[in-house]
């Protein structure tokens, strides 16, 4: 049973993760998106979905150094509002970046291995938030769901890539970003590592 | 206490902050959250008589100041548009000169002061176009570099002119950080581009002295080139014999921004389209044109050459 403190725990996260939106809608209302608002609302939008789906590649990482329980039931949450923020940003680049020239989204998408590496992003993430009910965790097996969610680490590199590439540089900011994912990606590979070698002895 | 006409809120932007405050929850936690996104910049010294050139001015819709102070590319204080606006106040713009080195006859160090009275300044209205894809219209204000490299009488082995912008550690923070370019920035025209009446270097804009987020105090601007060919805020200018390295040019080992770096929707940046571009301020994309509009006055320096090859 969830005691006091942990019943607020997810719906906390869930007006936690709105903010990021109203903020931006906030800085629409007042006219102070810039010079290039269609480019701020698009990068805002994607950068919040990385952010996401970092913080969601995070909670196994955390539970394992820290041995603590809480940050495993905000990784739906978390996987959902990543997809959530993802569609937003897809939807910013067809209908307000491209303004649906579908022509020319065609050829983004198969010349630029960016945009390519953007919207493979979002077709992984995809089946991931449609079976993330427990329902279909049921429905498929738990191995078996569990084998088609490791598709967020892949959705993580990808994602990775394709913020790297949106800058002309490799700067301060995404090498951060970078070094964050890795850093949770190695956390994963010792404890695996671990229960191997334990398992083995 | 004199208040400065920048720091009266504006009525409408006072009214729009009320709307907002009624949004209730909401928007308290949006103000809460609330980040001061960079304005334009203030308005420098007005410059006295600048001569309208005419001749070359685009009559398309000017981009507002506070546009163009405020959305740049000047790594040097930053890699984010909002940096150089944000940052860019401390640079030291006095005392300022020009060094003016290489195969000319007559090699000198300029001072700031007297190279903005040697000649008439001129107002030109120039489309800019970015390698990013966004564009805007700038009324320049400044004098044909052509005018000063014939006064500075190049020797026949003077093919190319490289230029540089000034390195202030103290008052750049892009400079110390790591930013994936490296400093001092170069640039560089082959000498008969610099010599085309296109190219100016402009000590202004809106009639007013340049803002430092602009380049000041003097900037090169190529307005059939992508925008990162037009160097700000100027130190050196060498004539030379063969072709300078460019500091974008040398970026990833010189397959994404070529030395001439001339616009043309037909020839891709590997990452994204140079078909199309948005003019800041409108809503739909529209077509890029070879050279920026501009391939009356600039085509004929690259005939015969093959533009997807010397991009």
């Amino acid at each position: 049973m969830a005691s006091g403190k942990q019943k607020w725990l997810v719906p906390s996260a869930f007006v936690a993760c709105l903010l990021p939106l109203v903020w931006l809608g906030g800085r629409y209302l007042r006219s102070d998106l810039g010079a290039n608002p269609i480019a701020e609302v698009e990068n805002r939008l994607g950068f919040y979905a990385f952010v996401q789906l970092l913080l969601c590649l995070a909670c196994t990482p955390l539970n394992l150094l820290f041995k603590i329980g809480w940050p495993l039931r905000l990784r739906k949450l978390l996987g959902d509002f990543a997809f959530f923020y993802g569609c937003l940003h897809l939807s910013s680049y067809v209908g307000l970046d491209q303004f649906f020239d579908w022509g020319e989204i065609g050829k983004d998408l198969v010349k630029r291995k960016f945009i390519m590496l953007g919207m493979g992003t979002w077709v992984l993430l995809l089946p991931l938030a449609i079976t993330s009910t427990q329902g279909w965790q049921k429905r498929l097996g738990f191995r078996r769901w569990k084998l088609l969610h490791r598709l967020a680490y892949v959705a993580g590199v990808t994602v990775m890539i394709h913020f790297i590439l949106r800058f002309k540089t490799l700067n301060r900011e995404t090498a951060a970003y970078a070094l964050v994912l890795t850093a949770l990606f190695a956390v994963r590979i010792v404890y695996w590592a671990r229960r191997r070698r334990a398992r083995a002895a | 206490m004199r208040m400065r006409a920048s720091e009266i809120t504006s009525k409408s932007l006072y009214l729009d902050r009320r709307r907002f405050l009624t949004l209730g929850a909401a928007g308290a936690v949006g103000l809460l959250a609330r980040r001061a996104f960079a304005k334009g910049a203030e308005h420098g010294a007005k410059l006295t008589s600048v001569k309208p050139m005419g001749k070359y001015d685009t009559d398309e819709k000017k981009t507002p100041y506070d546009d163009v102070t405020s959305y740049n590319n000047f790594y040097e204080f930053g890699t984010d548009k909002d940096d150089p606006a944000a940052h860019a106040s401390k640079l030291r713009v006095r005392p300022w000169t020009v060094a003016v080195e290489g195969e000319v006859k007559k090699p000198k160090v300029y001072d700031i002061e007297d190279l903005l009275k040697m000649f008439p300044i001129e107002e030109r209205v120039y489309r800019m176009r970015c390698v990013e894809a966004w564009s805007m219209v700038i009324p320049w204000d400044g004098f044909p570099l052509g005018d000063f490299i014939k006064k500075l009488e190049p020797t026949s082995r003077a093919k190319y002119v490289a230029f540089e912008t000034a390195v202030q550690p103290d008052t750049m923070p892009g400079v110390k950080g790591f930013s994936g370019i490296s400093f001092p920035y170069l640039e560089g025209l082959r000498i008969d581009e610099a010599m085309n009446p296109l190219a100016l270097l402009a000590v202004g804009l809106y009639g007013e002295t340049l803002p430092k987020q602009d380049g000041a105090p003097i900037r090169l601007v190529t307005p059939w080139k992508y925008g990162f060919k037009g160097i700000k805020s100027i130190v050196k200018i060498k004539f030379q014999e063969t072709q300078p390295q460019t500091t974008w040019g040398q970026y990833g080992g010189g397959t994404e921004y070529g030395f001439y770096a001339n616009v043309n929707p037909d020839v891709d940046h590997p990452r994204w389209s140079q078909a199309k571009e948005r003019r800041i301020g409108e809503f739909t994309r529209r077509k890029t044109l070879p050279f920026n509009g501009y391939a009356e006055q600039v085509a004929s320096l690259y005939a015969g050459m093959d533009l997807k090859k010397f991009f």
